[in-house]
């Protein structure tokens, strides 16, 4: 695609930086610190669970764990407690490994209604997912220190899936689960290395919406959803 | 809106600040929270001053080559079929704008909140060709609603109470509710939902791009940046050129530091960053894509003593500790980047004839310093703004000026000082009470109003002095 301007603005900058124009051989220094590799270092797997589960009070977002053979009475639970009739889901390749085809094919045959994301139906994906009750994806990293989960959003994972229903629920494996942000963007710098495509959009998603903008009360739910759980898959 | 956001007077502005007090309320418990949040999240990393160390580091390194991570940048976010217009100030990024805008015949534009889309005044470029500019972020639909310009740059509404913010709903938009604060954010969910689905184009601002990838990322609790970057068709990022880093790996650094420094979170409840346009088969998210680069006096501050204000990543951590800020308010600094890092940018953008005053709204107290996360010497920077008004521009502050050109008149002439120093206490008079003045005239009013003056004394220094050579009383 077209880029407009660059050489005479670039130049520019060099010129006021007092030196020639710099195109190439641009090494990055090596840092005097990195704090961000100290943080929750070298914990088992189990602690980082209990970082995330501790975590999640934090920002307002409801914690259950489970294994792959409950997944789907927790799912059940959770969508209850959402009081949820229509859902809008990823079609994640791993929904066969979790049983969670089978899943929603059950919610459908006990009359929910529920919206398998497709790459074929752009209206469709976007009006279901206006209305839907629930919107259920996986977590592709999870950083215990803030409680986030990672979405590399594709055309089986929509960007609105986690963004427009009242409430959001992220299966977590627990073997996405890092010690912070620095794990997913070194995994991210490494295959933009290799030359991989680096996803269209990355969400880092830390619980429901918020705001602040009225008085600094904190407002959960403004643009996002409202609710959010989180179940971690052992 | 622009980089000036009011044509009142200096003193008027401060003096409106001042009187304002539940903008001063308000203000005084916002910087508490933040305050705290911030510290809070320092101590509980242990190495807060490892974490400013290496934000330094990379921010440095970056404006060093600044050069060449935009090209790296400009030329990764054409390859995911993204357009890059590099801006030289405002009226160039405007007007490219209109043309997309124009383009695409999109009649509703919704925004995610952009400091750099005021500073080049983009609202109203949008408005003139008659688009409909929908502002999403809920601090700014507020003021958007009410015509109001920011007085903060994380929470731009903080001035405003929530009764205020009821009034506006009902005024503008026929709101019936409470002023419950989540009433009025259900509202403002509903009636900003229409919007993002009914929109032609988005614009969002850039808190970070990766050069590496040409990833453009955005720091959001509130989800308006999602929607605004996943429903609209047409996508534009609008960035002041220094917001880059080199790879996804700074991309950490900085958005951590920049969470913690802003508002105390480990991290907001999102982070978004997006790559060109959509790929093959994704459905939502741009099929057409924009990034504008822009300089608009930034390109003057490479080079100088004050290079390192580019550093900033607006994290408003200067402006929460801020005790000038804490009295005055955000609108007091007439520019649309309040607090410290507004006193020493503004000047440097918008040149110091318009800002002059802006450099002495600091006590030099040196907080901000301390706090800022990528370690910006603001106020070292704030004194070097006095000496090159003062001593290069010939630009000292106003009164200063006037009072010491009358001192030289004065004192260059031994008969009307000698006079002047015996009529005083004469003159005085009327204002004085015991040895005091307490309700000057004049120059001496600003003074008076907030504490005493002393009276002049009965007898002059010289007088007395040759009294006392004389042996004369010596009191």
């Amino acid at each position: 695609m077209t880029i407009h301007n660059r050489e005479a603005f670039l130049d520019r900058l060099a010129g006021e930086l007092g030196r020639p124009r710099r195109t190439e051989g641009v090494q990055r220094p090596t840092w005097s610190v990195k704090p961000q590799e100290e943080v929750l270092a070298g914990l088992p797997q189990e602690k980082l669970v209990s970082v995330l589960h501790n975590h999640c009070a934090v920002i307002h977002t409801d914690f259950r764990r489970t294994t792959k053979e409950q997944l789907q009475r927790v799912l059940q639970e959770t969508l209850e407690g959402y009081q949820a009739t229509s859902i809008v889901a990823s079609s994640d390749e791993r929904n066969v490994t979790y049983g969670l085809d089978q899943f929603y094919r059950k919610l459908k045959a006990n009359g929910s209604e529920v919206h398998l994301w497709d790459e074929i139906q752009e209206e469709e994906n976007k009006t279901f997912a206006e209305r839907a009750d629930v919107g259920i994806t996986f977590s592709d990293v999870t950083l215990a220190e803030s409680g986030t989960v990672v979405l590399f959003n594709n055309k089986y994972n929509g960007r609105l899936i986690s963004l427009l229903p009242k409430s959001y629920i992220a299966i977590i494996p627990k073997e996405t689960i890092v010690p912070r942000m620095t794990q997913a963007t070194k995994q991210i710098h490494e295959a933009n290395q290799r030359g991989d495509a680096v996803s269209s959009c990355v969400s880092f998603v830390t619980g429901p919406s918020n705001s602040a903008d009225i008085e600094m009360n904190l407002i959960v739910g403004v643009h996002g959803p409202i609710n959010v759980t989180y179940i971690v898959v052992d | 809106m622009s980089l000036k956001i009011s044509k009142a007077p200096y003193e008027e502005r401060v003096q409106d600040g001042v009187e304002n007090d539940f903008m001063r309320q308000a203000v005084a418990s916002a910087q508490g929270r933040f305050r705290s949040g911030r510290e809070h999240q320092a101590e509980e990393l242990g190495n807060w001053e490892d974490w400013r160390t290496l934000g330094e580091e990379i921010r440095t390194h970056t404006l060093e080559n600044i050069d060449y991570y935009l090209q790296e940048l400009s030329e990764n976010v054409s390859k995911r079929g993204g357009n890059v217009f590099f801006a030289k100030d405002a009226e160039e990024a405007n007007r490219y704008i209109q043309r997309v805008v124009k383009q695409k015949n999109a009649k509703k534009v919704v925004k995610s909140k952009s400091m750099v889309s005021e500073e080049i005044g983009l609202n109203d470029a949008l408005e003139e060709i008659g688009a409909d500019v929908v502002e999403s972020d809920l601090g700014e639909w507020i003021l958007q609603l009410d015509e109001d310009p920011p007085s903060h740059i994380v929470t731009p509404a903080l001035h405003k109470n929530k009764e205020q913010v009821r009034e506006t709903f009902a005024a503008k938009r026929g709101y019936t509710k409470s002023d419950q604060p989540e009433e009025l954010a259900l509202f403002a969910r509903e009636q900003l939902r229409q919007e993002f689905l009914a929109a032609d184009v988005g614009i969002t601002g850039c808190n970070f791009a990766v050069a590496e990838s040409g990833a453009v990322t955005f720091v959001t609790n509130e989800g308006n940046a999602r929607m605004v970057t996943s429903l609209p068709d047409t996508q534009i990022s609008v960035m002041g050129m220094e917001r880059i880093v080199p790879t996804w790996e700074e991309l950490d650094v900085l958005v951590s530091l920049l969470t913690r420094a802003a508002v105390g979170q480990k991290l907001t409840s999102y982070i978004t960053s997006i790559t060109g346009t959509r790929l093959e088969g994704e459905t939502d998210g741009p099929e057409e894509y924009h990034l504008v680069i822009i300089d608009n006096g930034r390109s003057k501050i490479l080079g100088t003593e004050f290079q390192s204000a580019l550093h900033c990543i607006r994290c408003a951590a200067c402006i929460n500790v801020c005790p000038v800020y804490r009295h005055v308010g955000g609108h007091a600094y007439g520019s649309i980047y309040p607090g410290p890092i507004g006193a020493v940018l503004t000047p440097l953008l918008g040149g110091y004839e318009e800002h002059e005053e802006l450099p002495y709204a600091s006590s030099l107290c040196g907080a901000c310093t301390e706090v800022c996360p990528v370690k910006i010497p603001l106020h070292e920077q704030l004194i070097r703004h006095r000496q090159i008004m003062v001593e290069e521009k010939g630009m000292a502050p106003r009164s200063e000026k006037m009072a010491m050109k009358g001192f030289a008149k004065w004192a260059s002439n031994p008969a009307a000082y000698k006079m002047s120093t015996k009529m005083a206490r004469t003159a005085m008079k009327p204002w004085s009470k015991e040895e005091t003045i307490s309700n000057g005239p004049g120059p001496l009013k600003g003074w008076t109003a907030h504490r005493e003056f002393p009276a002049p004394a009965k007898q002059s220094f010289r007088a007395w002095f040759k009294d006392r050579q004389k042996g004369g009383a010596s009191s």
